[in-house]
């Protein structure tokens, strides 16, 4: 198998790699402690041909740039404390996700695309909510669909009142479809809206405009043209003394996640993955030597990008996102590690010690993110410790994302809890994966949390972190039988089943978005009254009405 | 106001006394209509008599009465065209079905912004046009600048008429907003955007009645090709006013054309020497007014107009008597498209290019009232020639508001753009000339010497008949 897949989407490999420099789709302006985003989608480079990107409405390309934007904030500019998402189009702020472009997409592009998109948006909340950030949306234009949800993604949002000008959340009256990148969430569990007044919003094309939109909690503000941007700015400069400064001057150099390709492994400076014949894949990291660790936060800011705790977590996340994209028939990911386990928690160690830098808060945040990315990738993943492995602190919260985790019962392999897993990695639901995993035995959960010693396989299993240990003679035929069984099952049942079970435990606004407001999508993206030859997302802008099939399901 | 007195003020065919749904919502909107009047309608007219006309009633001899009136008590009335009890729709995918004659609850809010766009340019076009009685060139034109005035306002009483009567609160804080909403206004623009453009002289009024308002027949029509049945009833009426407006506009920029045609003959070719209007300068008004006009169709390639057709809100210029196929779901027209740097021809879904095939009918009728204006060129004895531009040229809206064209229609820079924009568009320097021409001439019968007489009066009057008492 190659190891990577042309997309029948694009036909290409997508790279997820974005330079500020080359931004097509975004223009960014740094002014001290405030930071301007301007959306200015070129309707000429979309990702892939067929459409165009009329509007400032955005497809994958438009928000990869988004994503990059978001994270470089994060690393490379401490200095920002408010961060307005405006539009550079001259008469709208944003019309949505492309119509086109979701017309001509597969069910598996829909699918990620809006994974995607959801998920900067969740990180730039999540960003928000850790570093004090305040973000606005400047709302200059009509600000529809995937638009408006962007702006729900900001804590404030401000509409220009010019008697045009309307937020609003078409996807019902006009798509068949959901304002599926958390429109519907944020609207009754961020904002609050009430229920009936966004029943009546979400089915009005038009949307609500003015005072009305201010009156139903839809914005925050109104301002007349002749004073938006005087008052914004005014409004942005006295929010920045209300954010307490990030104790550096500034942030990191960034650079590219460059992994190399080697037959069918690909391969990082931490980790590499491997694709197998067999619809799977063995992802593996290697961990270095913790002699040479930084403990000073200073120290480990001056090793910017090759901090081997950010290079991880980076690559990791390029990985994923590979995985998902780029390999849509990989079913099955094998997670291993190698190295010591004193090495793990020596570089833990040091981070835990240095933690209330902001660099180094930074990490650890970047760390939770991609460990839920993993759990929210459509893809079965077995962790397997075995010898030479060295599931420990947030390498052991990787092997815990898993489906499954098999332990190799010999001397010599151990895990080690610490910190990191009492809570400081939280799933996208807000518990850690410790908790999550002993719901129902709430007294060993009592004990094995706070408990940091090391572990063999026969004290993981009695402790709940292991789903089976086996002994040499056991492991290597029960393993490949577990494989095997798995690849053979239907993809799509194993993707609901393992989002389910995954999440066991509270919700919160951002599992709501993944697990509940995403799945009615997806499900309604393959409806016939969505997207059948009649269905209302097919026949948007053609000249036929769609025609709907009346049965509620 | 009770809702007898009301009934009393206001002319009606709709049965105001008894909906008490529309008198409450009248008393409340009326004070405010007053104040927008006495704010943004004529400035310093409105204490005068003017020979206006006036709809009492839809009957043949009901619609115009002319008598002497001030602008302030002028009765704006409600009038929809008489009723028609076995009415079909006539196209889209309910074609042959009954008219509505309620609101057909999925297509509320379409309908409820096909009625406010169209309402919002009424009140506009009065705002752009209240300092020009005080430059007019004779009484008759000052008279018919201000029957143009008041028809708008009843315009905008027509449609708000449909807000109040069918879209219940919305409708009431639209009809609101439509009165808080100003032509040019930095804040609060109107919402299309030849009705925020400035019309500071007379040349331009006349290229805004003819051209402009050509635009607002247009789009009457096709509502009153309407399935939603009030509301293709009262633009029918509207269109009976409009062509008054279009009279204004054709006849008044004939009469500059002639005029500035014989200027430039008495004066070898320099009517500005004798305080005329070049015909460059007329061509540049044309190109001008006559481009922001056609932005008003909306974009070549419509989802919208594809809905508003097939959903039976919105049909073509003479639907029933112009076309056999009132439904056209698989039909195609040619469109031209910007592709990789050049103009191609392509294919696209008929029924996405209803707006183009409303602009090409009103293309037609434009070029129409230019052969006659050539016409005129060419009885006094001149060479010059007025002609359209192409139609992709100084657009706004649409498919090549994107690209720059030349008036032929020709892809070009921006600098080829900046270096002939003074040649091709009414510029800062031509607005400056037309003010310094034009004053205000009052004596009856008199005209302004940049424009030729009118060939006869209003309803049947001599030129010489005083048609504003100042």
């Amino acid at each position: 198998m190659a190891s990577t897949e042309e997309h029948a989407d694009t036909g290409q490999t997508i790279s997820f790699r974005a330079d500020p420099s080359s931004y097509k789709h975004w223009k960014v302006e740094f002014d001290g402690p405030i930071c301007k985003a301007y959306m200015q989608v070129d309707p000429e480079h979309p990702l892939k041909d067929g459409y165009e990107l009329k509007m400032n409405s955005y497809d994958l390309g438009v928000d990869i740039e988004l994503a990059d934007m978001v994270r470089r904030l994060r690393f490379e500019h401490p200095e920002v404390k408010v961060l307005i998402i405006a539009s550079g189009h001259a008469q709208v702020f944003c019309a949505g996700a492309n119509i086109g472009m979701l017309g001509l997409s597969s069910h598996a592009w829909k699918v990620n695309f809006c994974k995607f998109t959801n998920e900067t948006r969740c990180e730039l909340e999540d960003l928000a909510a850790q570093t004090g950030l305040r973000t606005i949306c400047a709302v200059t234009g009509p600000c529809a669909g995937g638009g408006y949800e962007l702006a729900l993604a900001c804590d404030e949002i401000w509409l220009i009142d010019d008697g045009n000008s309307a937020v609003s959340l078409p996807e019902t009256p006009l798509l068949g479809v959901l304002p599926g990148t958390g429109g519907l969430t944020r609207l009754v569990d961020k904002r609050k809206v009430r229920r009936d007044r966004a029943d009546v919003f979400c089915t009005l094309a038009e949307g609500f405009k003015g005072k009305r939109a201010v009156q139903w909690g839809l914005v925050d503000a109104l301002a007349p043209r002749s004073k938006f941007w005087e008052k914004l700015d005014a409004h942005a400069t006295a929010l920045v003394d209300e954010v307490p400064d990030r104790g550096v001057d500034a942030g990191v150099a960034w650079s590219h996640v460059e992994p190399t390709v080697e037959g069918n492994t690909q391969r990082y400076s931490t980790l590499s993955v491997e694709y197998h014949d067999d619809r799977t894949a063995t992802l593996t990291v290697e961990v270095p030597s913790a002699a040479d660790c930084p403990t000073d936060p200073s120290a480990m800011m001056a090793q910017g990008c090759e901090f081997w705790p950010l290079r991880f977590a980076r690559e990791l996340e390029h990985a994923i996102l590979d995985l998902r994209i780029n390999h849509s028939l990989t079913g099955l990911t094998l997670l291993k590690s190698k190295g010591s386990l004193d090495d793990i928690l020596a570089w833990d160690g040091a981070l835990l010690a240095a933690r209330g830098h902001w660099f180094v808060d930074q990490v650890v945040n970047l760390l939770e993110n991609v460990f839920q990315r993993v759990e929210r990738s459509s893809c079965s993943f077995f962790a397997l410790i075995e010898e030479g492995s060295c599931f420990g602190g947030t390498l052991l919260e990787l092997a815990l994302a898993a489906d499954r985790v098999y332990m190799l019962d010999e001397d010599g392999v151990e895990i080690e809890r610490n910190e990191f897993n009492d809570g400081l990695l939280p799933m996208t639901t807000g518990i850690s994966r410790t908790a999550c995993r002993l719901l129902g035995e709430e007294e060993l959960a009592a004990s094995v949390v706070g408990n940091h010693e090391r572990l063999d396989a026969i004290g993981a299993d009695d402790a709940g972190l292991v789903t089976e240990a086996m002994d040499e003679i056991d492991f290597e035929d029960t393993v490949r039988i577990q494989i095997e069984e798995r690849a053979s099952l239907s993809p799509d049942s194993l993707t609901g089943m393992e989002a389910n079970l995954r999440f066991a435990g509270p919700e919160t606004m951002k599992s709501k978005i993944f697990g509940r407001l995403s799945a009615w999508q997806n499900w309604i993206f393959i409806r016939p009254n969505a997207t059948g030859p009649q269905g209302a997302l097919t026949l948007y802008g053609k000249p036929e009405r769609p025609q709907f099939e009346w049965s509620r399901v | 106001m009770g809702k007898v007195d009301l009934n009393a003020k206001i002319p009606n065919n709709v049965g105001l006394a008894d909906d008490r749904r529309l008198c409450r919502a009248l008393e409340h909107w009326l004070p405010l209509y007053m104040e927008w009047w006495n704010d943004m309608g004529p400035a310093g007219f409105q204490t005068k008599d003017i020979y206006l006309r006036t709809a009492i009633s839809v009957e043949a001899g009901g619609w115009a009465n002319f008598d002497y009136v001030k602008m302030p008590d002028y009765r704006w009335g409600i009038f929809l065209s008489p009723l028609d009890q076995d009415r079909k729709i006539g196209f889209g995918d309910h074609f042959g079905k009954p008219a509505w004659q309620d609101i057909p609850g999925e297509y509320r809010g379409n309908l409820r912004r096909i009625i406010v766009t169209q309402a919002d340019t009424e009140p506009a076009s009065v705002e752009q046009q209240r300092f020009l009685g005080s430059i007019a060139p004779s009484l008759y034109d000052m008279r018919n600048l201000f029957q143009v005035n008041v028809e708008e306002g009843r315009h905008l009483w027509a449609m708000v008429y449909l807000l109040f009567r069918y879209f219940g609160r919305d409708g009431r804080d639209e009809a609101e907003e439509l009165l808080s909403r100003r032509s040019g206004d930095e804040d609060k623009p109107r919402i299309l955007n030849a009705f925020n453009q400035a019309c500071d002289h007379w040349l331009s009024f006349f290229c805004f009645t003819h051209f402009t308002d050509r635009d607002g027949k247009y789009q009457l029509a096709s509502l009153s090709e309407s399935g939603f049945d009030p509301m293709a009833r009262t633009c029918d009426f509207m269109l009976t006013e409009e062509a008054h407006h279009l009279f204004v506009g054709e006849t008044g920029l004939d009469r500059i054309i002639r005029r500035s045609a014989e200027l430039t003959k008495e004066t070898d070719g320099d009517p500005r020497s004798a305080g005329g209007i070049d015909l460059e300068l007329i061509q540049r008004a044309i190109n001008y007014w006559f481009t922001y006009s056609l932005d008003l169709f909306g974009s070549e390639i419509s989802s919208n107009a594809s809905n508003f057709f097939s959903e039976g809100l919105k049909g073509r210029f003479k639907e029933e008597q112009r076309y056999e196929d009132h439904i056209m779901k698989d039909g195609v027209k040619p469109l031209s498209l910007v592709k990789n740097g050049a103009v191609v021809q392509e294919e696209i879904p008929y029924r996405n290019a209803m707006n183009e095939v409303l602009r090409e009918e009103y293309i037609n009728d434009c070029e129409r009232a230019l052969r006659k204006w050539n016409r005129t060129l060419e009885k006094v004895g001149v060479d010059f020639r007025v002609k359209l531009p192409s139609r992709r040229f100084h657009r706004h809206q649409g498919l090549y508001a994107d690209y720059i064209f030349d008036p032929e229609g020709n892809l070009i820079t921006e600098e080829e753009f900046k270096a002939n924009e003074r040649n091709w568009l009414l510029g800062p320097d031509d607005n400056d000339y037309l003010s310094s021409i034009m004053h205000q001439v009052i004596e009856p019968g008199k005209m302004a010497n940049w424009i030729a007489p009118p060939s006869r009066g209003i309803n049947g009057q001599d030129l010489e008949f005083e048609y504003v008492r100042l």
